[in-house]
């Protein structure tokens, strides 16, 4: 990937109704890179967006548009035209289809001519040539979406800014519409930022993952580091790391560190030495579930007895809670849990790899 | 009954034989009325707009006032422009008491907080985020408020009408400032006032049939206008 920083943000502070909103120490988009904001609503994700469009002035800090000071007044006029931002409703104008995705070209004075050949090749690549007569309020929820994505997108812009764009849509035209946003991105080499309250959209569209809790950047990384490797509680917990402990190490064996949670001894991987306070989490997805005993034919280094205490479907797959002596919660396909005839009360072995746990200190 | 079959016949006779006092009746209640609706759309729409995209301490007093505004009885008004015009009035120096300026300017009176009022709700009523939605395409301020406005363009073309409506069809503020003269401040309501408390009823009925074909008229041209343009 390219290198290059696009948009940035040093020690930025954003005030809105007299209550500070914002407090980013640092933050960088990279050509042809997209980035995603996850984060609880509240957290700042909006304010962010739209200050990086120029659209919110910062209280203090620096804002930098390919190492150039983001102008203010009228002048960021020709920043806005530079870039452009989807919101999560439409906000179609009263006219057809055409002449929405028309709407950013016209204002920037283009020729009606080439209007008409950027706004068609738009169309079809949204997939809504079929729709360019149509009016914008006779759109379905996803067409007037699409509809929105491609007025962003036929002015050319050097940073996409995506605020929840597909968070009114039902999944099946969710999916669809993320498969052609995905294309897109990778064809037409835009650099994106995208707030989602979906992991699964940020995990496939994100090369960078930044997740906000009240204003600020708690994490930035790759999307798997994100998820499997938060760095604080909080980020463990809103990434579905719903298996969070806190407790004191005991031992360290071979590079492995003991830990003694309700009388049971677990192992896990990782730079600590006795006596530390630590907070650990495991995956749902990375703890397995046997009903036989697999403890002499696994490398797993956590094998725990156990009982089913409640199971939630969850259409793919099913969330099994788990006593152990203290409550574990593992991630199951629904072919698993009809061959393996789980049922709330079964017994169960519950057991994870060392290097399964992510461990950091608590504060 | 036939005295209102005889009004619509007086009507049809003074319309289709063109008679030249009622012509010029007409003529002027158009000039007036439109002209304080031209003023009241430029100053009611544009300030409309100001308060609804901004934020000031005082903005729901000022949009209290400015709805309290639009039922003005328009006698009120006759009577605050006549003191402020009179002789010895604040404005006197003028002179412009019982002239076509003076009914513009009390009709405008009654017009612009209507026109107003209803900017201030349509511009509102748009969506929240968009004024940002406009401005992140790159437009202008201008370019942002003229697309606003473009979005708001039923309502407002209704501000328009309901603005319109109010001044050709009143009475009570015209009569005090204009006075009614023959040939000079005379309009439509004034004189159909006037030949009804003559017993006049059939010239009044005539008046009256002829005034609600103009604001029919004028209402649905604007109506033509408004709903043009509207894809399918």
């Amino acid at each position: 990937m390219n290198r290059t920083p696009v948009l940035e943000a040093r020690d930025l502070r954003v005030r809105r109704g007299g209550t500070e909103v914002l407090a980013i120490n640092s933050f960088t988009l990279h050509e042809n890179e997209t980035v995603a904001l996850i984060g609880p609503n509240g957290a700042g994700k909006s304010s962010l967006m739209l200050t990086l469009a120029g659209l919110l002035e910062p209280a203090s800090g620096q804002l930098l548009f390919r190492n150039e000071p983001l102008p203010t007044g009228s002048a960021a006029t020709g920043y806005r035209r530079r870039i452009a931002m989807v919101f999560q409703e439409p906000l179609l104008f009263d006219t057809t289809v055409f002449g929405n995705v028309a709407a950013g070209l016209k204002i920037r004075g283009i020729p009606p001519g080439e209007i008409r050949d950027r706004v068609d090749a738009t169309l079809r690549r949204f997939r809504i040539a079929h729709l360019a007569q149509r009016s914008a309020r006779k759109l379905s929820g996803g067409e007037a979406q699409r509809t929105s994505l491609a007025r962003a997108f036929a002015t050319r812009p050097e940073v996409i800014i995506l605020d929840e764009p597909f968070a009114a849509l039902d999944p099946p035209t969710r999916q669809l519409l993320t498969d052609d946003l995905e294309q897109v991105l990778r064809e037409w080499r835009t650099a994106a930022i995208l707030s989602t309250h979906d992991q699964g959209e940020a995990l496939r569209l994100a090369d960078r993952m930044m997740v906000m809790n009240n204003g600020a950047i708690v994490q930035s990384g790759p999307p798997s580091e994100v998820m499997n490797r938060p760095a604080t509680e909080f980020v463990a917990a809103f990434v579905g790391m719903e298996n969070i402990f806190s407790g004191t190490t005991t031992t360290t064996v071979g590079g492995l560190l003991s830990l003694e949670i309700a009388g049971t001894h677990l192992e896990f991987m990782g730079d600590g030495v006795p006596g530390e306070n630590v907070v650990f989490c495991i995956r749902p997805e990375h703890v397995t579930v046997s009903v036989g005993t697999p403890e002499s034919h696994t490398s797993a280094r956590n094998v725990f007895p156990g009982r089913i205490v409640r199971i939630v479907p969850l259409g793919l797959y099913q969330k099994l809670y788990l006593e152990c002596g203290f409550t574990l919660v593992a991630a199951v396909t629904n072919q698993s849990l009809q061959e393996l005839q789980l049922a709330p009360g079964s017994p169960v072995f519950a057991s994870f790899k060392a290097t399964a746990v992510h461990l950091f200190r608590s504060g | 009954m036939e005295v209102l079959f005889q009004g619509i016949r007086e009507a049809l006779r003074l319309l289709l034989t063109f008679d030249k006092e009622v012509l010029s009746i007409t003529l002027l209640s158009l000039k007036v009325s439109g002209l304080a609706t031209l003023i009241s759309v430029g100053v009611g729409m544009g300030g409309g707009t100001a308060v609804a995209l901004t934020e000031f301490p005082g903005k729901r007093l000022l949009v209290s006032v400015v709805n309290t505004g639009m039922g003005l009885p328009p006698v009120v008004v006759g009577l605050f422009v006549t003191v402020m015009l009179w002789r010895n009035g604040p404005l006197g120096q003028w002179e412009i008491l019982y002239t076509p300026t003076a009914m513009v300017i009390a009709q405008t009176v009654i017009a612009a907080p209507i026109v107003m009022g209803i900017t201030i709700a349509a511009i509102q009523n748009l969506p929240p985020n968009l004024k940002l939605q406009i401005l992140s395409l790159g437009a202008s301020r201008p370019q942002m408020l003229l697309l606003l406005v473009r979005e708001a363009r039923l309502p407002l073309l209704a501000a328009v009408m309901a603005g319109f409506g109010g001044v050709i069809s009143e009475v009570g503020a015209s009569i005090m400032v204009g006075g009614n003269i023959k040939g000079y401040t005379r309009v439509l309501t004034t004189a159909t006032v006037m030949e009804s408390g003559k017993g006049n009823f059939d010239t009044a009925i005539a008046l009256g049939i002829i005034l609600l074909t103009l604001c029919f008229g004028i209402n649905y041209l604007l109506t033509v206008v408004q709903q043009r343009e509207r894809p399918r």
